[in-house]
């Protein structure tokens, strides 16, 4: 069992060779980066090396199979190309050291060992979200150096053309290296930084969150790395509360995955799923996670957000939710976040307080910051369908469609356009 | 590393404000030099204001150089100085760059780059 799964993640099942070796990356190529970093000293150099032996691995692996130490196979391959890498760049004094040192350790085991010191991939965390790169190089690095992505799966999952997303990733380690960009975790300013961090995690999440499912192991789901890295994060800073807020909230919102979809693929709404389906386990760890954040007695607007999913968790049916507490637990968001967003999602809460007079209401407010915004238009035509106003629910619905770029979100906009 | 520190500010806003806030600031800024003063390294300097800059600047049809009054740049911002800094990383520098006094003024900015290493293996 790899370190990996020490956090209550469930045992993957065993899927295609390919899944496999998706979710062996995964586990190690975080480690290994932070090794190359040690090794190199050069965080373009670490992590380019990491690349390609990622690349590599994926290729060899296929052919013969998983090795049994995966993480010094990845290593030992990556040693390798960092030492071409400097000679391709004409540094031939560090070409040299490394080979020397490469020498030196190749003999002996090389594996990752995250047991024995801090987990230095949150150091490399921290560096990749720097708040002097910008928010999708963040994350685009994020996705690469500590997950293990490659360029094209992290393409794929945002929707950028390859070389768009490569640019920003050799703009990004450009600016590491030649910045400064310390890859530690900040003495100074901790609190805005980490928020930067859960940020790119909550990112992450979001971007698979609308994935139908596809049976595969949860390593190799975005929804699933966000979930890791946010343990790794509460693992590595625990008295962090919300870091722990954020667990809870991704554990919370995992919960309902398998109520999130019908069997065909359709996307159901929270209003609508089977609450048998929510997972119980999931829940209750949940509950755990956020019980731990209240007690360090700082709230922050993950923890809220959790404390929300909370009472969705614990409500038996959607009418019979406390929706009181929620508008209050809303109120409370809005001191720490102010975004247009999140009034929004009050502004449903409100509508199943008071009515949905109330919610149309508090979003007429928000037209002209969410004009583009297509849960914006979703959102005022359930509220303009059950005032009974029929053909204006109408017309936001198509508003919304037009702007929606999820199939399923697509999908669904469509059933209601199509409904009686 | 070394960076450059660049403080630039936006003279047009900068004659708004009071002498006497002027003179407070000019204090804060000593202390604030004190404070980091086992980070500076080389030299910096305070400017004069961009109304006594000259440019030189290549001609259009590649003769020679003309010589314009003013600043190279029409933006709205000017550099009023720098300083260079000596310090383990970015974050150091960064850290001495949001206690940077001006900052309570509409306007201002500190521009931290990196100084080409020229002693490096390229």
């Amino acid at each position: 069992m790899t370190p990996l799964h020490k956090h209550h993640r469930p045992e993957p099942r065993p899927g295609p060779l390919d899944e496999q070796i998706a979710e062996a990356v995964r586990a190690e190529a975080g480690l290994v980066t932070a090794t190359l970093h040690r090794f190199t000293r050069d965080f373009d150099i670490a992590e380019e090396s990491v690349q390609d032996s990622v690349v590599a691995a994926l290729r060899s692996w296929r052919a013969d199979g998983i090795p049994d130490r995966p993480g010094a196979w990845l290593t030992t391959a990556a040693k390798r190309r960092a030492v071409d890498l400097f000679r391709q760049r004409g540094r031939a004094r560090r070409a040299t050291e490394a080979f020397a040192d490469l020498q030196l350790t190749e003999s002996e085991p090389t594996g990752a060992t995250p047991d024995e010191s801090p987990d230095e991939r949150v150091d490399m965390l921290f560096g990749c979200c720097h708040p002097s790169l910008a928010q999708e190089a963040r994350l685009a690095l994020t996705l690469r150096a500590v997950v293990g992505l490659t360029t094209p799966q992290i393409a794929a999952a945002f929707l950028v053309p390859e070389s768009t997303l490569a640019q920003r990733i050799v703009r990004a380690k450009r600016k590491i290296v030649e910045a400064g960009i310390p890859l530690a975790i900040p003495t100074d300013d901790l609190g805005q930084r980490l928020d930067d961090v859960l940020t790119v995690v909550y990112l992450t999440y979001n971007a698979g969150f609308l994935d139908p499912p596809t049976g595969e192991a949860p390593r190799t789901t975005l929804a699933g790395d966000a979930i890791w890295l946010a343990n790794l994060v509460c693992d590595r800073l625990p008295d962090e509360p919300e870091a722990w807020g954020l667990l809870a909230l991704l554990t919370f919102q995992q919960s309902r995955a398998g109520a999130r979809f019908t069997p065909a693929g359709d996307l159901v709404l929270l209003k609508d799923q089977d609450r048998a389906l929510w997972s119980g386990d999931q829940i209750a760890r949940a509950e755990s996670y956020l019980a731990h954040a209240a007690v360090q007695r700082r709230a922050g607007r993950f923890q809220l957000q959790a404390a929300i999913a909370a009472c969705h968790a614990g409500a038996p049916t959607w009418a019979a939710t406390d929706w009181l507490q929620i508008l209050t637990l809303y109120d409370l968001l809005l001191a720490h976040d102010r975004s247009p967003v999140v009034r929004l999602n009050r502004a449903v809460a409100l509508a199943s307080y008071a009515g949905p007079a109330a919610g149309l209401e508090e979003v007429a407010k928000l037209g002209d910051q969410l004009a583009g915004y297509h849960l914006y238009h979703a959102t005022r035509a359930s509220f303009l369908a059950a005032l009974g106003c029929a053909e204006e629910a109408d017309v936001a619905n198509r508003r919304a469609l037009d702007l929606a770029e999820n199939p399923v979100e697509r999908n669904l906009l469509s059933a209601r356009l199509m409904s009686p | 590393m070394k960076y450059v520190l660049m403080y630039t500010s936006r003279p047009d806003l900068d004659a708004a404000v009071p002498e006497e806030r002027r003179a407070e600031v000019y204090q804060a800024i000593y202390a604030w030099f004190e404070k980091y003063a086992a980070n500076f390294a080389d030299g910096g300097a305070e400017l004069q204001d961009p109304g006594t800059a000259t440019t030189v600047r290549a001609s259009d049809g590649g003769g020679n150089p003309v010589v314009v009054d003013g600043p190279f740049s029409e933006a709205k911002e000017s550099i009023g100085g720098f300083s260079i800094v000596d310090v383990p990383d970015l974050d150091t520098a960064l850290a001495m760059a949001r206690e940077w006094p001006s900052l309570e003024f509409p306007g201002v900015a500190v521009e931290v780059r990196p100084i080409v290493p020229h002693d490096m293996d390229m």
